[in-house]
This record gives structure tokens, C-alpha cells and sequence, in this order.
């Protein structure tokens, strides 16, 4: 697997270059039930297809950003910053951008 | 060391020396030189011991392409000696002989051992009896593989780095082909980098007396702006990243087009004695002469396929070497070089080759006929048997691209077919062999990619279409290629080699078919053939005529292997670049060194543990007073007129409340309510927070703070200042005083209160003083620049002398903490911890308005209290129970764990914490702990056991 992401900030880098956030995966609003909110953390889409992402330029700027890109191939379709998101590209994943919750993207292990 | 008269483009330096040694002996080769090419002009021609039958094996095609040369140099194993240029004072040795490279005990397995040794040996001689396997396998082991590594290496001796390149086009392979390529891409205005395995770019213009010119298509390439990376092999494609390997560097190019030029790959022939020293691709030969002036024989017999050979018979002539008989496998080799091979009075065989190669350590005999025909058969004496099977495109990178090839009936080889439509060919990639039509092909493909990209404009466009024209015009004489058989003489004896790096001889081809491997790939894994050093370069098409043979299939059915890289042999250090996760260590570090202290990984980081006297340093922190350095806490600074709302956003507790000047403890928790980190928090400034997290949750917490600020797209600014500043704790009774003599601030009790955070000069450093206490005693974290971490330190320990201050480190902290039931995320909680559970429901405020990261899981653990929780608990005897040790409620099953136990001094007791049921989450309840087969009996208790309730911390 190796392809090119561009980072908003920085420009276009190798892949490795970043740390992934997985899809996105709008938060839920109001007061979810307990289904709604174990789906929010612990279920997701995994499609063969486009989906739309998060990523990180772990090993450059830091930022995150949205990137458009099918799974199949890898094919990056855009990126963006979270604001500059709803504008690009067809809005092929609806909703506000927002991730798991659960912690599971974030690099490294937790505690002291 | 004798050398031939000066050559025509020599790499040599005649008057520039360079010693080093082979096996202890010393050598002198010239500045230019290969460790192949110095040690083949002082005399040595075995050069290794082949893989399974310990054969001498000399040099074949001194282009880095076969493994007969494999040395170890520096210690250094599987280096090519053909291509190592000489360093003074380098250290060679050979591989895999033991005792002597020309005495090696394991040729028995040639000798006597080829019954015992077909394909697949160790599952069939091998197994019988049964009970013997333990034995048999401890002596394959150390039979098997070709060099040796260091068994331990202190720290990494070599250091390599990773270079990121983005290029319009990459062009690889720097012959003629390519280098056309490169200039015409990159005059049209395309970034271009071009690649070379060769010593220099030039490919075989190095070999053929053109290295003058060669250096002129250099230069223009480089005018026009070409990157040149010479010695420089590209080891594969992936997904259009070309890893690169140059000395310490490994370039990972990534271009929007590609262009291989990768040439051709002269092939062996197979027949018996055909891996003898002095046997030589007619290259091999080529290079020994025109690059390093170099005599690879005195008497020679050639054997070609195609004019390959006789043009090396000719430069054999000219260096001196009596041509004994040229063997042309063609019925009628008839063009120029023929002529002049007989003209020169050279006997040309037509419709010859060679049958057999004779001679114990190396060749000292030849017979030569017709294959088939045991009639007109010629014996003759010689000392170099130069060999030409033919030379098939190396179409292994390009087809990892995703090019096809399809096999030619004409030419005995696979040829491509069809390239992917970001690909380029050019050379005798492509065919065109000869310089000029190489140069135009490479002209047209390079003017192709940059086209493709947008570079030129018409007139360079009909400018590369009318070299497409010249370039498809028939040629007057199409070289001609007779199709070597797949072995030229059977039922000879003696073993005809398929495959030099794995051994594999026609034979075993033969069995394994017999035995159902009558697929290449499925042969490909029995027998591993291919699967060597040379990853298919000598062995592939010979592997595959026999194939078709021995399955009575054509060549194209039978089909090749499928390419996979590494292409090229690379070291793993190289592959391993720089290390991105350094050893981390703090602005004092040398300070704790200077004590004694006793260092230890923590995390990413190197921390003292101790300074010899744990116990101790621990009770210093009660008596009098203690410092620490934590300057490896995550710490960042949250700034902007939305920080107050970020952080309440991200904890359960309120921070946008919190008064300038003061403090607050904080866990993070996740959407799914576990406890994720914690640490403290410090209001700056109406805007500005410090936040500090636990010493390995920096990193994450961070990542997780920006991944929600770009999220929430808040009006806050984070500043990740974890290693730009220090931080000590100076905690104990005599802290106050100490404080007092390193900074004009008012550090009485009444002006400077528990959990004030102030800033202030310490030391005449300007710092932030935290006054936390996290263990137990009167504390005072003081956070300050880095570069002034050390001056700090020295400050507090200097104006704490008087005092009884002692520096303690990790152990001790440790201990002072869990007396405060202070618990250590990750050691005392795991990744299933709430903070119901661990035991601080007072940081969840469920009637916070604002929502926050965890608030609806919390809500619901709120209203389901975990089936476990945390709690300290005392010993009575004087047992440490290990960590980890497990928790035994009366009925006998398993229900939870200790996570933390020190024997305490000053409390006088064992102490500890552990996840106990619910139930027995109270003081007084009595648990049984087993460890290790040890049960013994402890008393819950919920409150801290030392100084309860927070008396002497806010003194």
C-alpha cells in the first residue's frame, strides 16, 4: 500500500507520512440511547467504496483534515480542512465531521 | 597483480593504491577497483562455495546480477564483491566454508551427498528416524544460510536515513536508453531523476570501450537538470513508489511517470561444469578487461547464442587472450563480427556449443559439438570458457508496474508485451540493442513522458514522432538469436546448474516434476529456484525451458514467475532507516548520571529510578525535603477565547470556571467513558490554560486535543510544549523554606495556597510554580525552559543543602503516591477503567450543562455501578504482593487484581491498590490475595493512607 495524501498545510506526502483517524463518524447529538451511543463507538461503516476520513500529518504539521478517498484503490479524491470539508467534492458522506469517540484512533498506548 | 596495458575508458587509477585484506591476507588493488576485479588481477579465482553443495564458485557476470562472488566485508555479510568498489583497510572474508575457502569439509555433499540431497531433503532424508529430528535439525541449522551476522551488536553501527522524492519522471537504468531518456524529459522542463545500479551510469558503454561517451550523455542529462543517482539500484515498484538504495540512503521516489531502461540480462547456458571457475558471461569478461584492465584468462573458448560472444571473442583478442575456438549455436553466423573473428584466424563452429566444462578447481578443458549429436565432438585444453545464452529484457521492474510479457518464439525468451499507460520503455528493454537505436528509443520515450505530462509544446511533439518513424523502420540486419536447448548435452553425469544461489541442478527440476511440481511456481517453492540472491536473473529462463521440457508444454504455456521485489539485493539496515522514536531525555539528565542515579526506560524516556537508596530518598520527601525531575510530563498550552469551553468540552469536571492562578485535576475520558489520561490544569489567564498530562499519554493526548479542536473548529490555539520546558517537584517540609531562598515570591502558606499555580523568577529563571501535591508532602512543581533546567536544579539542590534535600527518583514517587492513593493511569487503571470505578466519581459533573467527550456513557455507568472497584489495601504481614497478583473473595473465584503494592516505611506496612467486587469496596472488608501460590490476607481501606485528609498538603 503506498499512495499520496495532501496535507492542506504542508502539500503532498507519502501516506506514511500520516497517522489515520478512520471514518468519519458524526457524533451523535441531543441525548442518544444507549444502542445509538455503543453504535457511535464501537460500529462502523467499513465500506468498499469512498468514504470520507480523518487524517493527521503526524510526521509533519500536526493538522488534521478531512480526505476524501475510495478503498478500493486508493484513489484520494480530496482533501480538505474540516471547515473547507462540506465544500469539496461531491458531499458523498453526509453529516458534520466528527470521529469515534472512543479513543481508538489516537496513536500510542494511554496511562503513565 | 598484473594488469593489461592502459584500456580505453578504465575505471582504474594506475598510481593510486589501495590495500585491504581477504581472509587475513593482504591485498593490493587500485583505486577504481571492485574487491572482484583486485582480487581476480592478484590471482584468486574461487570466490565462494555455493549454497548446498560447498562448489567453488569464481566470477560470472561481475554486474552485481549472479551470487557467485557473495563476501562478507567489515563483517558484513552477502556483499557482492563484483560491485563493492576497494576501501584501504576493509576487512573481506568469505562465506559459507569452513575451515578454508579452498578447503572446505562441506563439499562432501557434492561429493557423496547428491543421493541424499534432492529437493525437498530435509522432509525426506531427513525424517527417518524419527526421534533423531532435534539432531538433525541442530546440524541443518548450522549448515544452512551462506554468511553470518554478529550475534549481538552494543548500539547500530551503520546509520541509514530515508529520503522522500517527488519527480515528474523517474527514469530507471542509466545506459544509453536511459540517459537519452532523462536528457529528453528533463530539457522539455520535467523534473527527472534518473537511477543506476552501475558503478557510474553508462551501462554497457562502461564495458565496451564507450565510456567516454557515456559521460557525455551524463553531462547533458545533468545540464538539463537531471537528478543522477549512480550506484543506485531500484529494488521494486509499489504502487508507483520506487524505493531506491544508494550507500546510506534509501530514496523512495515517487515520479507521475516512469521510464525503465532496465536493459538486458545475459544469460548462462546449462551444461555439466558449468558453474566451474573460469567459466564467465561474456559481460563478466568484457568488464574484467574494459573497466579494470584486467586478463580473465590466457586461453579462452567462446560459446554465444548471437553476435554477444563473438563481439567479446574480438575484445578477448585485443587483450591479449589466445581465442582457442568461438562455438556460434547459429547455422550461419555470417555478419561483421564473424568476418573479422576469421579474418583475426579464430576457428568459428557453426551450429556448435559447449557440452561439457572440465576441471577439478577450475575449467581446464572444454568439449564443444553439436547438442544432440555425440558425433564431431572437439576437446580442447583452456582456462576461461566465456558463455553467451542469449540476452532477454530484464522486464522484472517493469512488470511489477504492471507490464505483461509474452514468450518469442523467435528470439528463445519472454519479451514485453504491453506496459500500464503511466509506464515508459526504452533500450533493449524494448529490443533496441544497438547504441544508436537505444539513444532514439530513449529520446522518444523520454520526450513521451514529459508529453504526457504537458511539457513541450508541437514542435517537440512531431520532433519525437518523427524519431518514432526512424525508430520503427526495419533494420537492415535484425540480429539474429539461435535458442539454446534447455541443457546442451544430456546423460554427460556431473551436474548441470539451474540455479547458482540455491544449487539447483536440471536434475532436481527433472524430479520435481516427477513428484507433481509440474508448475513453475510450484517448482519455484520445491526446489527455490529463483528464490535466491540473484531473484531470477541466471536462473529464471533456464528454469523455465526445463519446465517445458520436462512437462512437454511450450514455453509460453509454462509462463513465468511472478516478479516480486526486492528486485535487488539491499541490506536490511537499509530498509530500517533512521529511528523515529529516539531515546528521550530531559534538559537535567546529566545531573541525574552525576548522582548515581539508576537509569531506566520509561516509556520513550531515560529516567532515574533511583539513586541507590530508594527507601531513603522516599523518607528524605517526609523529613526534610525531596526533588524530582518530571520534566517528561506531556504539557500544553491551550490558549484562545474558547480555551475555557475546549477543556470543558474534553473533561467530565468544569475548567471554564477556574480562577486565573489556580488548579484543577483533571481525567480525560472517552465517548465511551473509559479514563483515558490525566493530569493538571492551570489557569494562566482569562485565555490560557497549562495542561499537563501523564509522561506517555503526551503524545496521544495531544493528538486526541487537536483532533477534537479541528472538529469543533474552536477559537483556540494549542501549543504542544512538552519538550520545551523542565519541570522539577521539590516537595517536603522544608520545601516552603528552600522556596523561600530562590525566589522573591511570598511563599507563605496564606499567600501561596494549594493549588495556586504563580509565575515568578526562581533562580532568576522565569517560571511556573504549581503547587500540587502528588506525593503527599508540601510540593512545589516548578516548570521553566528547558535550557534552563539544569541551572534550576542545581539552584534547588544548592539552596536545599542546608535543608536535607535529596534527589529521589521514579521508585520512590512511585511509593509516596500510592500512600496518597494517587493512582497511575494505564498501571492502576486499564483501558476498561471508569472513573466510577476508579474510584473518583467526585471528577464527573453528570449536572454540567455543557456536553463533553464520555458524558453519556458516564451517565449510564453512573446509574450502574461497576461490578469492580478500585481500592487501597494494607497487609498485615510483611509480604509485597507482585503486580498483577490476583484478588480472592471468599467463594474461591477470581474477581480482580492488584495493580500497585510497596512496602511503605514510613507507614510501617504493606500498602497497595487493587479491583476488588463492589462489594468489598469498603473499609474494613477483608481479601484474600493469592500470589504465586502465596495466599495472604488484606483489609480494604478507601482513604488515603497517608495524611487522609489532605492536612499536610495544604499546610
Amino acid at each position: 500500500m503506498s499512495y499520496v495524501l495532501t496535507c492542506p498545510n504542508c502539500g503532498p506526502r507519502e501516506v506514511t507520512d500520516f497517522g489515520f483517524g478512520g471514518e468519519v463518524n458524526p457524533r451523535p447529538t441531543g441525548s442518544p440511547s444507549l444502542r445509538e451511543l455503543g453504535e457511535y463507538n464501537y460500529f462502523r461503516r467499513n465500506v468498499a467504496g469512498v468514504q470520507r476520513e480523518w487524517w493527521s500529518h503526524r510526521s509533519g504539521c500536526g493538522e488534521w483534515f478531512i480526505a476524501e478517498r475510495d478503498t478500493r484503490t486508493n484513489e484520494v479524491i480530496f482533501t480538505a480542512l474540516p471547515a473547507d470539508a462540506e465544500a469539496a467534492g461531491d458531499a458523498t458522506t453526509a453529516g458534520a465531521a466528527s470521529h469515534g469517540g472512543d479513543g481508538s484512533g489516537v496513536s500510542g498506548g494511554h496511562g503513565a | 597483480m598484473t594488469r593489461l596495458p592502459e584500456q580505453r575508458g578504465e575505471r582504474i587509477e594506475r598510481d593510486r593504491e589501495v590495500s585491504f585484506t581477504f581472509d587475513g591476507k593482504e591485498v593490493t588493488g587500485l583505486e577504481g577497483d571492485t574487491i572482484g576485479s583486485a582480487l581476480f588481477a592478484g590471482g584468486q579465482r574461487t570466490f565462494s562455495r555455493s549454497f548446498k553443495y560447498h562448489r567453488r564458485r569464481g566470477l560470472l557476470c561481475c554486474a552485481g546480477q549472479c551470487p557467485n562472488c557473495l563476501v562478507a566485508v567489515d563483517g558484513a555479510p552477502g556483499v557482492r564483491a563484483c560491485t563493492e568498489p576497494v576501501r584501504e583497510g576493509m576487512k573481506v572474508e568469505h562465506m559459507n566454508a569452513e575451515p578454508r575457502l579452498d578447503f572446505d569439509v562441506m563439499r562432501a555433499t557434492d561429493l557423496v551427498g547428491g543421493p541424499f540431497t534432492p529437493p525437498g531433503f530435509y522432509y525426506k532424508t531427513f525424517i527417518r528416524p524419527r526421534r533423531f529430528w532435534p539432531l538433525y535439525e541442530k546440524v541443518l541449522r548450522h549448515a544452512a544460510g551462506l554468511g553470518k551476522l554478529k550475534k549481538s551488536q552494543p548500539e547500530r553501527e551503520w546509520r541509514t536515513e530515508y529520503r522522500r522524492r517527488h519527480a515528474d519522471v523517474l527514469v530507471i537504468g542509466g545506459g544509453a536508453a536511459g540517459l537519452s531518456a532523462a536528457a529528453a524529459a528533463a530539457e522539455l522542463g520535467a523534473d527527472v531523476v534518473l537511477a543506476d545500479e552501475g558503478p557510474e551510469p553508462g551501462g554497457r558503454l562502461l564495458a565496451e570501450g564507450g565510456v567516454g561517451y557515456a559521460r557525455e550523455l551524463v553531462e547533458r542529462a545533468r545540464s538539463a537538470g537531471v537528478e543522477v543517482l549512480a550506484n543506485a539500484p531500484a529494488l521494486g515498484t509499489f504502487d508507483g513508489l520506487v524505493p531506491v538504495w544508494q550507500g546510506d540512503t534509501l530514496h523512495q521516489i515517487r515520479a507521475r511517470r516512469q521510464v525503465f531502461a532496465t536493459g538486458a540480462i545475459e544469460q548462462p547456458l546449462l551444461f555439466p561444469g558449468n558453474d566451474l571457475p573460469g567459466v564467465m558471461l561474456s559481460g563478466g569478461a568484457r568488464r574484467l578487461i574494459g573497466m579494470y584492465a584486467v586478463q580473465p584468462g590466457t586461453r579462452a573458448v567462446v560459446a554465444t547464442v548471437d553476435d554477444r560472444g563473438l563481439h567479446a571473442a574480438l575484445a578477448l583478442l585485443d587483450a591479449g587472450v589466445e581465442v582457442a575456438c568461438v562455438a556460434d549455436l547459429r547455422a550461419e553466423p555470417n555478419g561483421g563480427p564473424a568476418q573479422a573473428l576469421q579474418r583475426m584466424g579464430v576457428e568459428l563452429l557453426r551450429g556448435a556449443t559447449v557440452l561439457e566444462a572440465r576441471g577439478r578447481t577450475q575449467v581446464d578443458g572444454v568439449v564443444l559439438g553439436r547438442p544432440g549429436a555425440s558425433s564431431d565432438e572437439r576437446v580442447l585444453a583452456c582456462d576461461l570458457l566465456v558463455v553467451s545464452g542469449g540476452s532477454p529484457p530484464a522486464t522484472s521492474l517493469v512488470a511489477q508496474a504492471g507490464g505483461k510479457t509474452s514468450y518469442d518464439e523467435e528470439r528463445g525468451y519472454f519479451v514485453l508485451d504491453d506496459v500500464p499507460e503511466d509506464t515508459f520503455t526504452a533500450g533493449q528493454l524494448t529490443g533496441y540493442g544497438e547504441l544508436e537505436a537505444a539513444e532514439l528509443s530513449g529520446a522518444v520515450a523520454g520526450a513521451d513522458a514529459a508529453h504526457a505530462l504537458g511539457f513541450g509544446d508541437e514542435g517537440s511533439r512531431s520532433l519525437a514522432d518523427r524519431d518514432r518513424e526512424k525508430l520503427e523502420r526495419p533494420r537492415a540486419w535484425p540480429p539474429k538469436v539461435a535458442v539454446p536447448p534447455p541443457v546442451t548435452s544430456e546423460d554427460r553425469g556431473g551436474k548441470c546448474f539451474a540455479c547458482l544461489c540455491e544449487d539447483v541442478t536440471a536434475k532436481d527440476i527433472h524430479l520435481s516434476v516427477e513428484e507433481g511440481y509440474d508448475s513453475i511456481e510450484l517448482s519455484k517453492r520445491y526446489t527455490t529456484t529463483t528464490m535466491g540472491p540473484c531473484q531470477g536473473r541466471m536462473c529464471q529462463l533456464p528454469a523455465v525451458r526445463l519446465m517445458a521440457k520436462e512437462t512437454g508444454t511450450s514455453l509460453a504455456e509454462v509462463g513465468t514467475t511472478t516478479a516480486r521485489p526486492p528486485w535487488h539485493a539491499v541490506p536490511m539496515g537499509a530498509l530500517a532507516g533512521r529511528p523515529f522514536e529516539p531515546a528521550k531525555r530531559s534538559s537535567i539528565h546529566a545531573r541525574h548520571r552525576e548522582l548515581g542515579g539508576n537509569i531506566m526506560w520509561a516509556g520513550d524516556w531515560r529516567r532515574a529510578y533511583d539513586y541507590g537508596d530508594p527507601k531513603a530518598e522516599a523518607m528524605a520527601v517526609h523529613r526534610a525535603a525531596g526533588l524530582i525531575d518530571v520534566s517528561t510530563l506531556g504539557k500544553v498550552i491551550v490558549r484562545g477565547p474558547d480555551a475555557g469551553e475546549f477543556l470543558d468540552r474534553l473533561y467530565p469536571n468544569r475548567f471554564s470556571y477556574l480562577k486565573p492562578g489556580r488548579i484543577r485535576y483533571g481525567v480525560i475520558t472517552s465517548d465511551s467513558g473509559r479514563v483515558m489520561d490525566d493530569g493538571t490544569i492551570c489557569r494562566l489567564d482569562d485565555d490560557s490554560f497549562y495542561v499537563t498530562t501523564t509522561s506517555s499519554g503526551a503524545g496521544a493526548v495531544y493528538d486526541w486535543f487537536s483532533w477534537w479542536l479541528a472538529d469543533w473548529q474552536l477559537d483556540v490555539h494549542l501549543t504542544d510544549v512538552t519538550q520545551g520546558l523542565s519541570a522539577v517537584n521539590l516537595a517536603g517540609p522544608r520545601a516552603r523554606e528552600i522556596m523561600g531562598t530562590v525566589t522573591e515570591l511570598d511563599c507563605s502558606a496564606e499567600a501561596f495556597t494549594y493549588l495556586d499555580g504563580k509565575q515568578a523568577l526562581v533562580a532568576g529563571v522565569p517560571s511556573l510554580i504549581l503547587r500540587i501535591g502528588f506525593v503527599g508532602e508540601v510540593g512545589y512543581e516548578i516548570h521553566c525552559p528547558a535550557a534552563q533546567g539544569e541551572h534550576l536544579w542545581d539552584a534547588l539542590m544548592e539552596a536545599g543543602k542546608l535543608h536535607g534535600v535529596r534527589a529521589f527518583g521514579l521508585e520512590p514517587q512511585r511509593l509516596l503516591r500510592l500512600q496518597k492513593m494517587h493512582i497511575l493511569v494505564g498501571q492502576d487503571t486499564d483501558s476498561e477503567s471508569n472513573p466510577f470505578g476508579a474510584a473518583m466519581p467526585w471528577i464527573v459533573k453528570l449536572d454540567k450543562e455543557q456536553d463533553w467527550i464520555g458524558k453519556w456513557a458516564l451517565e449510564h455507568y453512573a446509574e450502574q455501578p461497576s461490578e469492580t472497584q478500585l481500592v487501597g489495601f494494607t497487609l498485615s504481614n510483611g509480604h509485597v504482593p507482585t503486580e498483577g497478583a490476583v484478588v480472592m473473595p471468599e467463594n474461591g473465584s477470581p474477581m480482580g487484581q492488584v495493580t500497585s503494592a510497596r512496602y511503605s516505611q514510613k507507614l510501617g506496612r504493606v500498602i497497595g491498590m487493587a479491583w476488588v467486587p463492589a462489594a468489598l469496596a469498603k473499609d474494613g472488608a477483608r481479601i484474600t490475595i493469592s500470589d504465586e501460590n502465596e495466599r495472604v490476607e488484606g483489609e480494604v481501606q478507601t482513604k488515603p493512607f497517608y495524611d487522609p485528609d489532605g492536612e499536610i498538603l495544604r499546610s
